[in-house]
Order: C-alpha cells, then structure tokens, then sequence
C-alpha cells in the first residue's frame, strides 16, 4: 500500500494537500486541471520535490526523506526519458547497473527486456535513430529490467499519435499485469484513463482527492471535474 | 530544477575554485607583503601608469571607431566569403601575438611594405616602435572583437524593426538614430570596457614595439623590473597597481557588456531599404580584411623561406612548447570541468567567483608572487615550465567556463532526474553523462587553452634563463638577435602550431556528436 499521510506540497503560491492510501497492485490515474498539480504530486512521490509537511510510506515503510534513486519506484517523464549519446542497449542497461558495467547474464537480461517490448533487433541504434514510438520502448524495456514495485508515468506518451499512445498505454498494462506492479499515471485524457486504469485520484482545488472508481467518477462527475470536462 | 538532490557533487569543484582562488590571492598578498617593504612610486612608475592608460584608452576608442563601419558594412551586405570573413575575425583571439607583431612590423616596419611604399613617393618610413606601434599592434588584436560584438548587435535587432522603419519613411540619418544609435549605446560601452581591460595587461605587444622610459606599461615595468634590476620590492609595488587596475577594469568590463536586449524577432534574414552606399561599404570591408590578412600574409610567405634556416633551437622550442600547451590543457580541464558542474547546479557562487578572478589577475602578477614564494624552496628557473603551464591554464579559466557552463547547466536540467531516479551515482553521472554531453564543449575550450597557452608570451620571459625557451620566447630572442628570417620561420611554424592544436581539439571534440 502506498500511504500518503496528511502530506502537503507548496512552492510560492502553489499548494497541495494529500492524504489518500492507494492499493498495492493497482493501477490509477491521476486527473486534473492543468497547473492543479498532477505532476507535481508525482514527482513529490518520487521524491523530487521536498514535503512541507506529512510523511509517505510503501508498505509501512517511510520513504519521506529517501533520495529518488532509493525508492521503490520508476518513473517515466514528459520527456528526456533516454540518454541521447547512449544505445538502446546501453539506456537499458542502466536500469540494472546505474553505475557500472554488466555480467553475460546481465546482458542477455537486457535483449530479452528489449525482446519483451518487441525491439529484438535495435539494441544497437542511438535514440536520435529511433522513432518516437521505439523510443518509448526503450524506456519501458528499461522499467522492466529495473523491476521496482511502483511505476510512476507523467504522461510520457503525450507526443505520440492517439494510435500508437493507445498501443504504448496496452503494453504498459501488459507489463504492470505480469509484473504486479502499481501503477500512478497522470492524464489529461478520459479516454486514456479508462482504458488501462480501474482507479481515478483527481487533483483540483489544492487537493488530491482519494481514490474511486474511474467509471463511476466519469458517469457522475464532481464539479470540479465537470469544470474540466466541459 | 526544483527538488533537493542533485546527481553532482560539488567538492571537487569547490576545492578547484578554492586552489585558483589561494594561487590568485596567495600570490597577491605575497606582492603585498613584498610591495610594503619597497620605497614609493618614482617618476617612472607614474609614467608607466600614464603609458598604460593612454595607450589602453586609445587603443579602445580606435578598434571600437573603426569596428563600427566595418560591421555595418558586414551586417547590410552579402557577398561571397562573408562567412569566411567573420570566422576570420575570432582568429586573432588564439594568434600568437609574437607572430602578429612579426606580421605588422613586415607591413608596417622601418623596411615594411608601407614604407617602401612610401620612399618610392620620397617620404620618410613610417617609426613603428613607440606609442603608435604599441596601438596599431592593439587595434589589430582588438579591431577584429570589437566587430564582432557590434556586428552581434546589428544582427541582433530584429528585422521586424527595419521593415517598420522603412515602411515609415525612415532613411539615412532619421533611421540611424531611430534603430541603430540605440544599440550601438547600449553596445560600446561593454566593448570599450572589455578592450580597455584587455590592453591594460599588454606585455609582449609592449615589450616588442613599446619599450624605453616613454613607452612601458606597468606589465612591462613589472618584468623590467625583475630582470633589469631584480628589485623585487618595486615589481610587487607596481603589481599591486596592476591588480587595483585589472580588477576595477574587469568589474567595469562585466558591468557593462550586461545590458537588455531588443526584444525578440522572428528571425528573419536582415533585409535592408534603405540602401547605403555600396562603396563605401565595400571599402570598409576590404580594409578591414587587408588590415587583417596582410601581416598574416607576410608571415607566411617570409616564414616559409625562414623555416629552413631555423637553428635547431627553434625545435627544441617548439617541443617545449607542446609539452607545455598540453600540460595547461590538462590542468585547465581538471580545474574547469568540476567548476563547471558545480556552477551548474546554481548554488555554488564562491565556485563562479573563483572562476571570475582570473578575469582580473594578471599572468605577471601570478608570475611574481609564484617567483617570491618559490624563491626560498627552489631555483625558479627550474619551474619556468610547470609555472608558465599552471599560469597559461587560470588564464585561460574564465573563458573555458564560460564555454562549458552552459552546457553543464543543460544536461544537468536534461538529464538530472532520469539519472536520480536511475540511483546514478555522482561518478557516474559525471563520467557517463556529463563529460559525454559536454564534449564539444571541451572540445573548443581545451583547443583555446592550447592554442593560448602555445603562443603565450609572458610568465615564460619572467621566469626562463637562457637555457630555456618556449617557441614564442625563441622567436623573440632571435628577433633581439635581428635574425628575422629564422624568426619569421619560427613564428610561421608557431602559427601552424596554435592553429593547428585548436583545430584538432576543436573538431575531435565535436567529432560523430549526437543530437
């Protein structure tokens, strides 16, 4: 279970509060108005922001002041999720091995995560040779090798086509069904909302409600969320 | 980037900051404390200190009075070779100045192009050493980065505003004052800060064509006073004027060349109506371009006849010389990289003032303090190299920063939190990421550093005794010796060096570079 105790987020004029609790294994979307703090409560969660107040705990443990690294979690950004001067390979590998080289197994490790996310042959290519649908795979392939229990998306799919986003998003529920993984992504798209998450959390007037069902929150929407909706 | 942690850890770059800092004030409060026990200011000093800021003054208003129709001229035509021609005038930056100064003195010399030139008309030959050759040689160096500042002015007002110009009427005059005195005044200030700062450290340009009670700045006076008189007293006296000189030039220099811009175009290319004069641009141009090229043509061709009867001491020189470039290169790159890094993360000003002092230390001021506080260890003879090697590199410091910290601040902001959240430790990012990300970038600052250090010709004459030579300091020697046909075959070899050494690290550096 991932716990967000009495938290509260603020930079400036910005204010955040949460205090939800979100089920181990599931998988939920993040929804909002735009500037309401979806983003910003991810990377609070990843530990790139500092709390002002509140703790957060994974499975009873407190991650509150935990370097990002350190956390039991992986997150995919908006953008810059590949290294550019590295291969495919290579950026993969460094979900294994941040700071060193790999062994044989280690390596075949990597081409079957590249395998797994239908790039056998790339491994070679630089991301600037890949198209921005291969690049998402690299990246996913580089969750998968890294095997942290909570995935965290900031809509990384966002630059793609409304085709290959829906493809990205079904691998990504393939992956997190395999793995047991839970799963945190932000939206600002109903539609993809409702296709891989069961779990809503909506972010609007400086609070980030708890979870509910993501079918029934659309069928009955709140008003801050009609406001959004149009 | 918000948030707490960042993958770079600033020790090493506070530790470089804090080494540069203890070498440019340890040296300095070395002087100071040599400069109380010396006497007070005689007539020469203040006649050195009057050399220094007239020449420096002059020097400034000409190359800024001369830059300012030669990169009009650049900004309102297009021609072929124009290109070639701005590159060409970032070249004198790394020129060796002993190569210039043979160049000039072959144009512009007793027995130079101009006054024979002169004597077939009758008239007598042009006096280059004094005053005026001490200029000529600062407009020369000076002339070239002056208009490349403006011309960046010019180029930076948006096109958007000639066409509104134009489509009010505006022409000559009216137009000048509307568009273009509103840059230049927010320009020149900077740049005649910036040469004025520069020319106040001349050495070799003032040892070569200045000389004599009338024409010595106070860089000058320094060495003459350590090698003429060995009065160590008076050479810490006037290196504290110096630095008082350096120091309030430099802040000047920085206070003015920040200013704000016109706002932004769309880029347009800069299309003119209102027409000028084509000739008189194109005199401009070509002058510009002769000024240039002729002294840089003379070397060449004189030097090629002079590269075989260079003695062998030359070659050793030159050996010296490439060990000495390399080794400021890599101190140069052990200091600048972790600054750098550290700068990056924007919260480390101490590391960002270190790198600024260099602006306003003096290589002979480092050189005496160096001289003071080697004196009771060792001989510093037997230091010349490592000295002039270290001296060439925090030289060098503040405009390797500038090259590389941006770069540095990008792929901390690019690639900072993927690396955090990847558990990338510092080393690794530093190794995997950072230097990577920043080859280009050291790439062009290492070749500067080399090429600068390759031609420097400054601590070297403080410190070497005749046993001892850089290839600038030869072809100096054997100018005194009046053996100017090995000297220009020196200083054709010295050119093909500096240059050469740039653009090998300046394209390595941006060899097969990714996106």
């Amino acid at each position: 279970m991932l716990k967000l105790d009495d938290c509260t987020i603020s930079s400036g004029d910005f204010l955040l509060r949460a205090d939800l609790e979100i089920e181990a294994g599931s998988s939920i979307a993040i929804i909002g108005p735009s500037g309401a703090g979806k983003s910003t409560l991810l990377e609070t969660i990843a530990g790139f922001r500092d709390l002002k107040g509140g703790q957060i705990f994974w499975k009873g443990k407190n991650l509150t002041t935990l370097p990002p690294g350190k956390r039991p979690l992986a997150m995919l950004f908006q953008d810059g999720n590949l290294f550019p001067h590295l291969s495919a390979a290579q950026n993969v590998a460094l979900g294994l091995r941040p700071n060193g080289g790999l062994s044989q197994d280690e390596h075949q490790h990597v081409q079957s995560a590249l395998v797994r996310v239908g790039l056998p042959d790339l491994g070679a290519r630089k991301p600037a040779e890949l198209s921005g649908g291969q690049q998402s795979r690299v990246a996913l392939a580089r969750i998968l090798v890294q095997k942290r229990q909570v995935l965290l998306l900031d809509e990384p799919f966002a630059a793609l086509g409304p085709a290959l986003k829906a493809e990205m998003l079904d691998l990504v529920a393939s992956l997190v069904a395999e793995s047991g993984t839970t799963l945190l992504m932000v939206s600002h798209d109903p539609q993809d909302a409702l296709r891989i998450t069961r779990q809503t959390v909506l972010v609007a007037d400086q609070i980030a409600h708890p979870p509910v069902s993501t079918a029934q929150l659309f069928e009955n929407p709140p008003p801050a969320l009609r406001d959004y909706l149009g | 980037m918000a948030g707490h942690t960042q993958p770079i850890n600033p020790l090493p770059g506070v530790s470089a900051a804090v080494l540069v800092a203890a070498l440019i004030l340890g040296t300095l409060f070395m002087v100071a404390l040599r400069a109380e026990a010396g006497g007070g200011f005689g007539p020469a000093d203040w006649s050195a200190l009057r050399f220094t800021l007239l020449q420096a003054t002059l020097s400034a208003l000409l190359s800024a009075g001369l830059a300012i129709p030669v990169a009009r001229a650049l900004a309102r035509r297009r021609f072929p070779g124009r290109r070639a021609l701005i590159a060409l005038l970032g070249a004198p930056f790394i020129l060796p100045v002993i190569v210039a100064i043979l160049g000039l003195l072959h144009v512009f010399g007793r027995a130079g192009w101009v006054s024979e030139a002169l004597g077939i008309l009758g008239l007598p030959p042009i006096q280059i050493y004094g005053l005026h050759g001490v200029v000529l040689a600062h407009v020369f160096f000076n002339l070239p980065l002056a208009t490349r500042l403006i011309l960046q002015g010019w180029q930076e007002i948006p096109a958007e505003r000639f066409r509104l110009a134009a489509q009010l009427g505006c022409e000559g005059l009216a137009m000048f004052r509307l568009i273009e005195l509103p840059m230049l005044r927010r320009i020149l200030p900077g740049v005649l800060a910036v040469i004025f700062a520069i020319c106040l450290t001349s050495f070799a340009v003032a040892l070569t064509l200045g000389g004599g009670p009338r024409a010595t700045t106070i860089e000058l006076a320094i060495y003459q006073a350590f090698t003429y008189d060995f009065d160590l007293g008076r050479a810490a006296l006037l290196s504290a004027l110096q630095l008082v000189l350096t120091a309030t030039a430099a802040l000047a220099a920085l206070r003015f060349s920040q200013g704000e811009g016109f706002g932004t175009g769309l880029n347009r290319a800069i299309r003119r109506w209102d027409g000028g004069t084509p000739v008189l641009d194109a005199f401009w141009i070509i002058a510009a371009a002769a000024f240039l090229l002729l002294p840089l043509a003379s070397v060449t061709i004189s030097g090629i006849a002079g590269l075989f009867e260079m003695p062998a001491l030359v070659f050793r020189a030159a050996v010296i010389s490439i060990f000495v470039a390399a080794a400021s290169t890599v101190v140069l790159l052990l200091l600048a990289l972790p600054m750098a890094t550290a700068i990056a993360t924007g919260r480390y000003g101490i590391v960002e003032l270190g790198g600024l002092l260099g602006l306003a230390a003096s290589p002979l001021v480092i050189g005496t303090g160096l001289f003071i506080l080697i004196r009771p260890l060792a001989n510093p003879t037997t230091l010349a190299l490592p000295v002039t090697a270290l001296v060439n590199a925090i030289m060098a410091l503040p405009f390797a920063l500038r090259i590389l910290v941006p770069a540095a601040r990008d792929t901390l902001e690019r690639h900072g939190r993927l690396a955090l959240s990847l558990n990338m430790n510092n080393w690794s990012f530093f190794l995997r990421v950072m230097l990577p990300r920043l080859r280009p970038q050291i790439g062009f600052s290492a070749g500067l550093t080399a090429a600068l250090s390759m031609g420097d010709l400054g601590v070297i004459a403080l410190f070497a005794d005749a046993q001892i030579a850089t290839l600038p300091l030869q072809i100096y020697r054997l100018m005194g010796a009046y053996q100017m046909q090995a000297a220009a075959g020196g200083a054709l070899l010295l050119l093909i060096l500096s240059m050469g050494v740039f653009w090998i690290l300046d394209r390595g550096g941006r060899w097969h570079v990714e996106a």
